[in-house]
């Protein structure tokens, strides 16, 4: 690891500021994406701004819109939590308990790996993104490979999860990284299905088809013969675009037989 | 810069390198060689500890980020004399061979049993995920976990 | 006498006691005053020419102390890394081991080699430097694949057609005929997967040099220290063996990888010597995937001949061994001896033949790893076995059972030059038949399938030859080292007692299973024994840890030592007793003579060996302290019966191991709790082979695809299932204590039973290994 300065942030406003003064400045929220890649060299900021001792961006609550969940939060509060089960699980299938006990989801959110879990969330739930600036609609949050809407110095402060009518989370996971292969969150807020799918792509996306079948007829049945094209999903040793592509099917009649039985 | 910690119950400040890891300061600072570095992508486990109460790699944890934490390393946990009952059950269950992995295991061990009510094998299967043992087939280590909720 | 710590006992682990504590000393928790640390440049190419290296940037980077490249190694006459076991071609020719410096000179031949070392006050800084090293490489054209390197682009200028050698073993036309007259042939298609060894405490060294007396001190996570003082004095010309002190300290694990010797710590300890500084190197994760040596990687037609009654009348072999880049310590080894003499498995086959062509790649090399040549011989014929009973439509145990070597046919002669002294195959099947609970198998398999599933139940009964073993029949084979063990008991004052062995414990329990030993052969408390392994300062000789040779090859070379220690004990005794040696016994921890019943407890008799007060000492030296080398009459043969059972969901390809029976027969057990444990962890590698592991190259580039613990599938806690593991006993015939060896039968006989549980739930005859998800999702729907 190259050496940085490290800047304790006393709110959102001084962590900007403390960015955009900076040279080559990364927010640090848990670290367990940041830390490694730094480890290994790959990033080498010049400063890092913790964002850790900003007083209210962690912390869970109930508001009009759904369920706030502040960007600080780390994994294994949203695991432990009780209002939206199916997140709580996806939550408590992120890595292990050492990286769900630093961890946070503005982090994760913000990284945008194409095989974390909670993109699936955002698009599976239809949750909104708030940051320093602006809300931004969970929908048009991720662009594409590790890439969001995010600009330059921009802060995740909190994400609101509408509460569904109910909802599951499957997941294949990587059998090296655990990481997922394909992940799917399947909801129904009452008035419409949602499917999140993450890990498959180059970054999470909604599925439509399957949203549109669901929407139908909420059954397995109504959703078994459909073929997703993956000509331009991701492809490594341990699961080809193809088997992404039946994995999607997979995971979503998994979650539509957890939310049916 | 600067770092307070308190490491087993002994309060320290040193002076180091913004880049330093907490698993650094353990091991190279204080002397305490029992949190052990088995990887460099925050998968192996074997450099456990806990920190304010809750198991972290220390490997993935910056110094900076440990200013003012409590932290609990292998070193720490026995009472005087008297093992942790978590230890006594390793060594009972011979839940250890080479013994690399059996701190971190053991204070991954001690966290996942505090913060869960009574688990099943499976469970505590699930639980050390985070902690590789290439020795000893993890069969005898669920066993041990299993004694020590009991104990705990 | 069987205590509660005597032979026989499950006692607690002396070793533990640090090791929960933490206070385990491995070699990267040693630190020298005034140490420097080094990190090497590693070739990103798997087949380059280095035209150039600028070391400048380098050693202008600060902090850093001294960059090398392999010239000064050269320069300085370190030699070539050695393979130590010398194989020959059917044409009786020498096999070709190409050059292997330790830091590559002209040219790198695998991604990960390393070309240059930086040594400096700090990791950063060495890393840094490193980072700063400039070379200029020519790209060349790579050989990656196993099946096609004899027909690649040629990597070693000595070796033709990328081949170390062509060996055979067997009678070649007597086996044809056999297949000429077989009822019926089985036939399989085989690759071994390579496998990566990934000991969790990753290789370190760190060297010290004493310009005062010239001696040097390398510590370092070896297997064996005395052999690598040795090829590092004898062969790399590092310092005169006398100079050198190899300590191993506490080893995290090593399960062959560590046995090897390395450029690193060739490089470390020339270093040391070099600048007059202590030097400290500990591999990252990525260096021990790229760099230590890696398991397998064998590509393999087999045939099975079998005639009207389901005898097996022939089996028929052909591999293709992947050596990687260089020969390792004793890769050549593993796919001949370690592998072609075990085909006989459990069997009474008459007639075997087998042709092994050891070949280089573009890649890491390949060495012993846990089981060496043994589980990929025990791969090759219990999945023939297996995949003939399906064919011929019979039951896999009745199959086995009709071909087992009867009990009252040992000592028994294989056609494939090994000789099995004892064993009884047909109780341990039958043991493991019933602890799987066979004969529920059906009912269980049509509730999986009333749920989707589909479940698979699989055989192995596998034999391995351990203890290695005969020092001049190994020697005669090529071996370059003897094959003995050492042990040093030392009675002190007081009774007490320090054994020192040449074994080595990375996990093994050698402090405790050891000290049973000598407690109960002398009838002296557990606590008051020592057990000292690991420093060449500290025992003469020794060969290490490895092939499962401990226990039957260490052990009884310090029972050999405690004979000498009673012997003499009781000629001290007699003299005290007024007796003679003759009348005097030696039993539950006295000396007792048989004329006048009077005895002496061993403490007795101890301190009068150092208070020589009533003993003629121009007969009797004083003192009692004893050696022995120990060289056993042949190998131990351990064997078992591995049952396994999986449940598959068709549609993710998974497989969960729903149980898993291993019954083995390791002759006598001196801490069960150690050999159930041992077995364990060999079980976790072996399933970890057929479901998860997977070493990968890329086939353009060279790289390591599974380079980190993001991609190389490592088995996890919630990948297995709980172990039932029992065994059987033969006692070996040949050794005093009976033991055969227990450290690699879980990783030899696991892999085929899974394989073929898996076959057997997919209904399919073969299949690639690892049976990970999407390989058992496409076999499933048949694609
Ligand atoms: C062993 C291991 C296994 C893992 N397994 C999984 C898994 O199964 N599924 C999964 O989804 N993830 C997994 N992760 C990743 C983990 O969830 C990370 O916690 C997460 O991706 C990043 O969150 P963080 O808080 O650690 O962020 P950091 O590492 O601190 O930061 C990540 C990036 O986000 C930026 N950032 C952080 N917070 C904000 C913010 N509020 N606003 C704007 N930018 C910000 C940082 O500057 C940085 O670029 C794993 C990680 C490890 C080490
Ligand atoms: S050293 Fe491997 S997780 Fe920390
Ligand atoms: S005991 Fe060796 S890695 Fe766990």
């Amino acid at each position: 690891m190259y050496q940085f300065k490290h800047h304790k942030s006393t709110s959102v406003d001084h962590a900007s500021e403390l960015h955009s003064n900076s040279d080559e400045g990364l927010y640090l929220a848990g670290g367990m994406t940041l830390i490694p890649s730094m480890k290994l060299r790959l990033t080498a900021p010049t400063d890092l701004i913790d964002l850790s001792s900003i007083e209210g961006l962690a912390g869970i609550s109930n508001s009009y819109a759904g369920l706030r969940i502040g960007a600080m939060t780390r994994h294994c509060e949203v695991s432990a939590s009780s209002e939206i089960p199916a997140l709580a699980s996806l939550a408590s299938l992120i890595g292990d308990n050492q990286v769900r006990n630093r961890g946070t989801i503005g982090g994760s959110l913000a990284n945008n790996d194409p095989a974390a879990d909670y993109p699936a969330a955002v698009l599976g739930l239809g949750a909104t993104i708030h940051t320093n600036k602006r809300d931004i609609d969970g929908d048009s949050f991720f662009l594409g490979l590790f890439e969001t809407a995010l600009d330059e110095g921009e802060i995740i402060t909190a994400v609101t999860f509408p509460i569904p009518k109910r909802a599951a989370y499957a997941k294949f996971p990587n059998p090296a990284s655990r990481y997922a292969i394909v992940g799917a969150m399947v909801s129904d807020s009452g008035s419409g299905i949602r499917v999140g799918i993450t890990g498959a792509g180059a970054c999470a996306f909604r599925a439509r088809a399957f949203e549109s079948a669901l929407n139908k007829d909420f059954s397995v049945d109504a959703i078994s013969a459909i073929e997703i094209d993956h000509s331009d999903f991701n492809v490594d040793i341990h699961a080809s675009a193809e088997f992404r592509g039946h994995l999607i099917g997979a995971m979503v009649r998994q979650a539509v037989v957890q939310l049916t039985e | 810069m600067a770092v307070k910690l308190n490491v087993n119950s002994v309060e320290h400040t040193l002076e180091v390198p913004s880049n330093t890891l907490l698993s650094e300061i353990l091991r190279d600072h204080l002397n305490l060689t029992g949190t052990h570095i088995g990887c460099d992508t925050s998968q192996c486990g074997a450099c456990v500890v806990h920190m304010d109460g809750k198991s972290i790699k220390s490997c993935t944890v910056l110094a900076a980020q440990a200013d003012g934490a409590d932290v609990t390393t292998i070193e720490g946990i026995a009472n005087g004399g008297e093992l942790h009952p978590m230890q006594e059950a390793f060594r009972n269950n011979h839940a250890l061979q080479c013994g690399f992995c059996t701190p971190g295991m053991i204070m991954s061990a001690i966290d996942l049993v505090q913060s869960n009510d009574k688990l099943s094998a499976q469970e505590i299967r699930e639980g050390l995920d985070g902690n590789f043992c290439r020795c000893t087939g993890y069969h005898n280590i669920v066993k041990a976990v299993l004694e020590a909720q009991e104990q705990m | 006498m069987t205590t509660e710590t005597g032979i026989g006992a499950s006692v607690k682990r002396k070793e533990d006691a640090r090791f929960i504590t933490g206070k385990g000393r491995y070699t990267d928790d040693i630190n020298l005053v005034n140490q420097t640390y080094l990190v090497f440049a590693r070739s990103p190419y798997a087949h380059a020419k280095i035209n150039g290296i600028d070391l400048e940037p380098a050693k202008a980077t600060p902090g850093v102390v001294a960059v090398f490249t392999g010239k000064d190694l050269a320069a300085d006459e370190i030699g070539d890394l050695p393979c130590g076991w010398m194989v020959k071609s059917k044409d009786g020719s020498d096999m070709i081991s190409p050059s292997h410096p330790p830091i590559a000179i002209d040219k790198v031949n695998y991604v990960g080699e390393p070309y240059a070392l930086v040594i400096a006050d700090t990791p950063d800084a060495a890393r840094n430097g490193a980072e700063a090293i400039e070379a200029n490489f020519e790209v060349l054209e790579a050989v990656l694949s196993t099946a096609d390197a004899t027909s690649g682009p040629q990597i070693h200028e000595n070796a033709p057609n990328n081949r170390s050698y062509d060996w055979e073993l067997g009678d070649k036309d007597a086996t044809d005929t056999a297949f000429d007259n077989a009822a019926h042939i089985t036939k399989l298609d085989i690759v071994n997967n390579r496998l990566i060894p990934n000991a969790i405490e990753t290789r370190a060294a760190l060297g010290d040099f004493d310009s005062s007396t010239g001696n040097y001190t390398l510590y370092t996570t070896s297997q064996n220290p005395h052999v690598e003082r040795l090829i590092l004095a004898a062969f790399v010309n590092v310092a005169p063996e006398a100079r050198l002190r190899v300590i191993s300290p506490d080893v995290g694990g090593g399960f062959g990888s560590k046995i090897f010797v390395y450029a690193e710590e060739t490089a470390v300890i020339w270093a040391a010597g070099k600048l007059g500084r202590p030097v400290k190197w500990r591999a990252e994760r990525t260096e021990s995937f790229l760099g230590d040596a890696h398991g397998r990687d064998h590509v393999t037609h087999a045939e099975l001949a079998i005639d009207d009654d389901g005898k097996f009348t022939g089996l028929r072999v052909s591999t293709k061994a992947n050596m990687g880049a260089y020969l390792s310590t004793f890769a050549s080894s593993v796919p001949t001896y370690l592998y072609g003499t075990l085909l006989a498995g459990q069997y009474t086959t008459p007639n075997i033949y087998v042709e092994v062509q050891a070949v280089f790649t573009n890649t890491c090399s390949v060495d012993a790893y846990r089981g060496a040549g043994r589980p990929e011989a025990t791969f090759v014929v219990e999945r023939l076995v297996e995949t003939a009973a399906r064919e011929l439509n019979m039951d896999p145990a009745e199959l086995r059972r009709k071909n087992f070597i009867p009990p009252d046919a040992f000592p028994y002669e294989t056609p494939v030059a090994l000789t099995y002294d004892t064993g009884n195959y047909g109780i341990s099947l039958d043991k493991a038949l019933d602890l799987a609970d066979v004969a529920g198998f059906e009912s269980r398999r049509s509730d999986s399938e009333s749920r989707g599933k589909k479940r698979g139940l699989g055989y192995s009964c596998y034999i391995e030859a351990c203890g290695l073993a005969p020092s001049q029949v190994a020697i005669s084979l090529g071996a370059g080292v003897g094959l003995f063990e050492s042990a040093e008991i030392r009675v002190d004052v007081t009774g007490s007692v320090t054994a020192i062995t040449g074994s080595h414990s990375h996990g093994q329990g050698h402090e405790t299973t050891f000290a049973q030993l000598i407690s109960d052969r002398f009838g002296i408390p557990f606590e008051s024994v020592d057990v000292v392994h690991g420093d060449t300062g500290r025992s003469d000789y020794g060969l290490g840890t490895y092939g499962s040779r401990s226990i039957a090859v260490g052990g009884s070379a310090l029972m050999s030592a405690a004979d000498k220690i009673i012997a003499k004990g009781k000629k001290i005794a007699a003299h005290m007793l007024n007796s003679n040696e003759d009348n005097v016994d030696f039993a539950d921890g006295r000396f007792t003579a048989a004329d006048t019943n009077e005895s002496l407890a061993f403490g007795e008799v101890a301190f009068s060996a150092y208070v020589p007060g009533n003993f003629p000492l121009e007969e009797l030296e004083p003192g009692l302290s004893e050696k022995a080398f120990y060289d056993p009459a042949n190998f131990t043969y351990p064997a078992g019966a591995h049952i396994c059972e999986v449940e598959i969901d068709p549609d993710t390809g998974v497989t969960e191991i729903a149980q898993f029976v291993a019954v083995d027969d390791f002759g006598n057990v001196i801490n069960p709790m150690i050999v159930e444990g041992q077995v364990h962890g060999g079980l976790a590698q072996g399933i970890g082979q057929a479901l998860l592991e997977h070493g990968i190259y890329d086939a353009d580039s060279g790289n390591l695809i599974t380079g980190s613990y993001l991609d190389y599938a490592m088995p996890r806690a919630d990948h297995l299932p709980d172990f039932t593991v029992d065994t059987t006993v033969t006692p070996c015939t040949h050794n005093p204590l009976g033991v055969k060896g227990c450290g690699e039968a879980g990783a030899i006989g696991s892999t085929a039973a899974v394989m073929n549980a898996v076959t057997d739930a997919l209904g399919v005859i073969d299949m690639p290994m690892p049976a990970t998800p999407e390989t058992v999702w496409k076999v499933a729907r048949g694609a």
